[in-house]
């Protein structure tokens, strides 16, 4: 439990422009009882440190802006309240392995580039109805959960995977395309499957179950990539994919 | 320096903006999304409660029908609404609803299958098609998606700053590329701004705080006149302290106001069943009048009502609100299951904004506008819950056909030149601000911007507050205005980012505080203890204001009435 009154901050900051490298700059913040790490931050900037550089927004846990690392575990810095973390100080930085703009801000360039390669969007191939495509509340429970991801970046930086290799697809592109595979709605099997089966995709995962841990609107990834395997066995997609491509090895080598 | 322009930049990526852009992607024009924020991060996705179609899918709704759900619309908006666009808003809502659906929306299910609708505010019928509690980030996901399958063009993390013009007509923007630190200069034969509202001009809001209405003002400044920026709504139920939204979703789902006696006090404001559930406006005015004559709670934030949803079935919560039991825990440190939610009214949404026809046009050649920036007005005086994401929708789509329309029309030739010569002269009004004194400054007249605001042009307003709201402001325009820089750098420089946004609050501030001054009447959300009446025969006209340094001129323009004759309006 945090002191009430006065908490020590330790932040990282690199700024491209001017340093070689990254340090740490100190600070000591008042804070009232109920306060959030955002809002601590918020008091830096205005009051003492203006180059901060952070980003923000709906200060709500929705818009998955402020996505960072708080004492070593990746989370969003409007809803971790101060009060909730141990230790005598608290130590912000930015998501882990993605490439630092400055100070808390990275490029998530790439992880939104990972997210397109699924084809994130609803396919169909039928042709839709004058009102809407039925769904049963049954169905919809299926993807209640899943539909909450909220683009933060937190799950797929927790990843110790995809701090390794950037092109493995990650926790949060997969539980959206699982999202679209178990929407009763959806019609694009082989083509959310093209890159979730091949390599970089659901077998790629190595069950560290971070992405889970860390989720902060509890969506379970984990889950999700596991939901993904058992239907890539249930359809043998893995085995169609890659006779496929052996296929046409042979075909391009003969 | 390569030049880059687009036929059509859309400025917001909120799902205003993103309607229009899938609108011109999908009609082949060049085109790009500028926004401040990765678009995902827009304020639409705060949006918790629903979107009105008058669908007919609950039971309760059956005979539902656009009209009806057009005179809910008109009465709500105190008569102040242009009926036409409304009875567009309407009618073409239904097919906007229908296309999120057919484009993945999440959409709560009846039984059947079909959409689910609840009650919301002012609504005859269970109108509000829904997903849980979190339908603006259910539909700005949708939107996104969609947008990534049409291929639409983002420039993510680029605030925009100027408009330029050539001959009076759109010749591009200047923006500031956060990420890199660099101005940019992209030209446009035609801009839809859709950058949202700016809540943040008031010290309590549920809105993020990115809505600063820079958006709005960067058109403003140009020339483009922006209307009925007196009307401001104060949302009944936010968190004391956070000012966290508490959708109208839960007094539709059954939850009850109560005072500090424990008493469902707003059946002795108004007739209607569920009294809860009146519009907006008369509701927030209920719950001050219930603090200000001592009925309220007294917490740590101040006073406080609640809202009690503790007998309302699990399921319910579970299913229906589980974004506002989240919200509540992780807040308010409550479970709405067991105990009431502490709640206070607090700055919501902005009535007025651009000032644009039913197709989203300004006066101003090739400038269009759309959403919550806008202003058409389907709205009036006061907005009904649910309609803000039908408005994004609707006229969100109508501004890129417009948009698009007009680029096909009017083939001028980009001047790439002009637009380099705009990001110097910008580059040398950048160099001014690092020259003066910036730093905890600035921090300091936003709070003193707020303050003014919130005691002056606030739910309850009269002459002499407003007056002295008004000089307060011409005084604090000028430090504002003289306020600097102190970080010289512009690589997401927030200091820079938030010195704009207050050049943009405080203009915003005056126009909507002169035009509330002017307005001796009430209407809606406008409500004015010395002239407490409506006031149809002087006051049936929408205030238009006009930028100049000095202050913004002040002219009105008629109210478009077509089916519904204005009349006292009761619940």
């Amino acid at each position: 439990m945090m002191e009430k009154g006065k908490v020590h901050f330790r932040i990282f900051r690199f700024d491209p422009d001017n340093d070689k490298r990254y340090h740490y700059d100190e600070y000591d913040v008042e804070t009232l009882p109920g306060e959030v790490v955002l809002s601590a931050l918020l008091d830096i900037h205005k009051k003492v440190d203006p180059t901060l550089s952070f980003k923000y927004s709906c200060r709500m846990a929705v818009c998955g802006s402020c996505g960072m690392v708080i004492n070593g575990q990746q989370r969003l810095a409007c809803r971790t309240q101060l009060s909730s973390l141990n230790g005598s100080e608290v130590v912000v930085e930015p998501l882990s392995s993605m490439p630092v703009v400055k100070d808390l801000v990275v490029d998530m360039g790439k992880f939104f580039a990972n997210m397109k390669n699924i084809q994130p969007y609803l396919i169909r191939h039928s042709a839709d109805p004058d009102k809407e495509v039925l769904q049963s509340p049954d169905e919809w429970r299926r993807i209640d959960r899943l539909v909450d991801c909220i683009s933060c970046g937190v799950c797929t930086t927790a990843c110790p995977v995809f701090w390794t290799n950037h092109s493995y697809l990650g926790p949060a592109a997969l539980v959206k395309a699982y999202r679209f595979l178990s929407d009763s709605r959806d019609e694009g099997y082989n083509e959310h499957m093209e890159q979730v089966a091949l390599d970089n995709g659901a077998l790629t995962c190595k069950d560290a179950y971070q992405c889970t841990v860390s989720c902060p609107k509890s969506i379970n990834p984990q889950e999700a990539i596991e939901g993904l395997r058992a239907m890539m066995l249930r359809k043998r997609t893995w085995e169609k994919i890659h006779c496929q491509s052996a296929e046409q090895a042979i075909t391009t080598t003969s | 320096m390569q030049a880059v322009h687009h036929d059509v930049i859309v400025i917001g990526g909120g799902l205003a903006g993103l309607r229009a852009a899938v609108e011109l992607a999908d009609s082949g024009i060049n085109s790009a999304v500028v926004s401040r924020v990765h678009p995902l991060r827009s304020h639409s996705v705060a949006a918790e409660g629903g979107i009105n179609a008058a669908l007919g899918n609950a039971e309760e709704s059956a005979s539902d029908s656009p009209e009806i759900h057009a005179y809910d619309t008109v009465k709500g908006s105190d008569y102040l609404a242009d009926q036409d666009a409304v009875e567009i808003l309407v009618r073409e809502g239904i097919d906007r609803v229908y296309e999120m659906e057919h484009w993945g929306t999440p959409f709560s299910r009846t039984d059947d299958g079909r959409i689910a609708q609840r009650a919301f505010g002012g609504g005859t019928y269970h109108r509000t098609c829904y997903s849980a509690d979190k339908t603006g980030h259910a539909l700005l996901t949708t939107l996104y998606e969609r947008s990534i399958k049409e291929g639409v063009v983002v420039y993510e993390e680029h605030l925009v700053v100027r408009l330029v013009l050539k001959n009076g007509r759109t010749a591009g923007v200047v923006a500031l590329d956060l990420l890199r630190g660099k101005l940019v200069g992209i030209g446009a034969r035609a801009l839809v701004f859709a950058g949202g509202g700016f809540g943040r001009t008031y010290r309590h809001t549920t809105n993020a705080h990115i809505n600063t209405g820079l958006g709005t003002a960067v058109p403003y400044w140009a020339g483009v006149p922006l209307k009925d920026m007196e009307f401001v709504q104060f949302h009944p139920t936010s968190l004391p302290g956070t000012s966290i939204l508490i959708t109208e979703g839960v007094r539709g789902e059954g939850g009850i106001l109560r005072n500090a006696s424990g008493e469902r006090f707003m059946s002795r404001y108004v007739k209607m069943q569920p009294p809860d559930l009146a519009p907006r406006d008369i509701v927030t005015r209920s719950m001050m009048t219930e603090i200000e004559e001592g009925r309220g709670f007294n917490g740590p934030w101040g006073p406080y009502l609640n809202l009690d949803v503790t007998h309302l079935p699990k399921r319910i919560i579970e299913e229906r609100l589980g974004g506002i039991r989240e919200l509540s825990q992780s807040f308010a440190d409550i479970d709405p299951e067991r105990k009431p939610i502490p709640v206070i009214p607090a700055q919501h949404y902005s009535m007025g904004g651009i000032s644009t026809d039913n197709n989203g046009a300004t006066p101003v050649p090739g400038v269009f506008a759309a959403g919550e920036s806008a202003c058409v007005s389907v709205h009036g005086a006061n907005r009904l819950g649910g309609n803000s994401l039908l408005e994004t929708l609707v006229f969100g789509r109508r501004a890129g056909i417009s948009a698009a329309s007009y680029v096909k029309k009017n083939d001028i030739p980009f001047d790439d030149a002009l637009v380099e010569q705009e990001v110097s002269a910008f580059g040398d009004y950048v160099q001014g601000l690092f020259s003066r004194e910036g730093g905890k400054k600035i921090f300091d007249l936003e709070s003193e911007l707020q303050a003014i605001m919130e005691e002056g042009v606030g739910i309850f307003r009269n002459r002499d507050g407003l007056s002295n709201a008004l000089e307060r402001l011409k005084d604090l325009r000028k430090r504002v205005w003289n306020t600097g820089v102190s970080v010289h750098a512009l690589r997401y420089n927030l200091e820079f980012v938030r010195a704009m946004d207050l050049r943009a609050m405080t203009d915003l501030a005056i126009a909507g505080t002169k035009g509330a001054l002017l307005r001796n009447e009430s209407r809606g959300a406008h409500f004015r203890r010395d002239f407490r009446e409506r006031n149809d025969e002087e006051w049936m006209k929408h205030t238009v204001a006009t930028f100049t340094p000095e202050g913004p001129l002040i002219s009105y323009d008629p109210v478009r009435v077509t089916k519904f004759e204005p009349t006292r309006r009761v619940y």
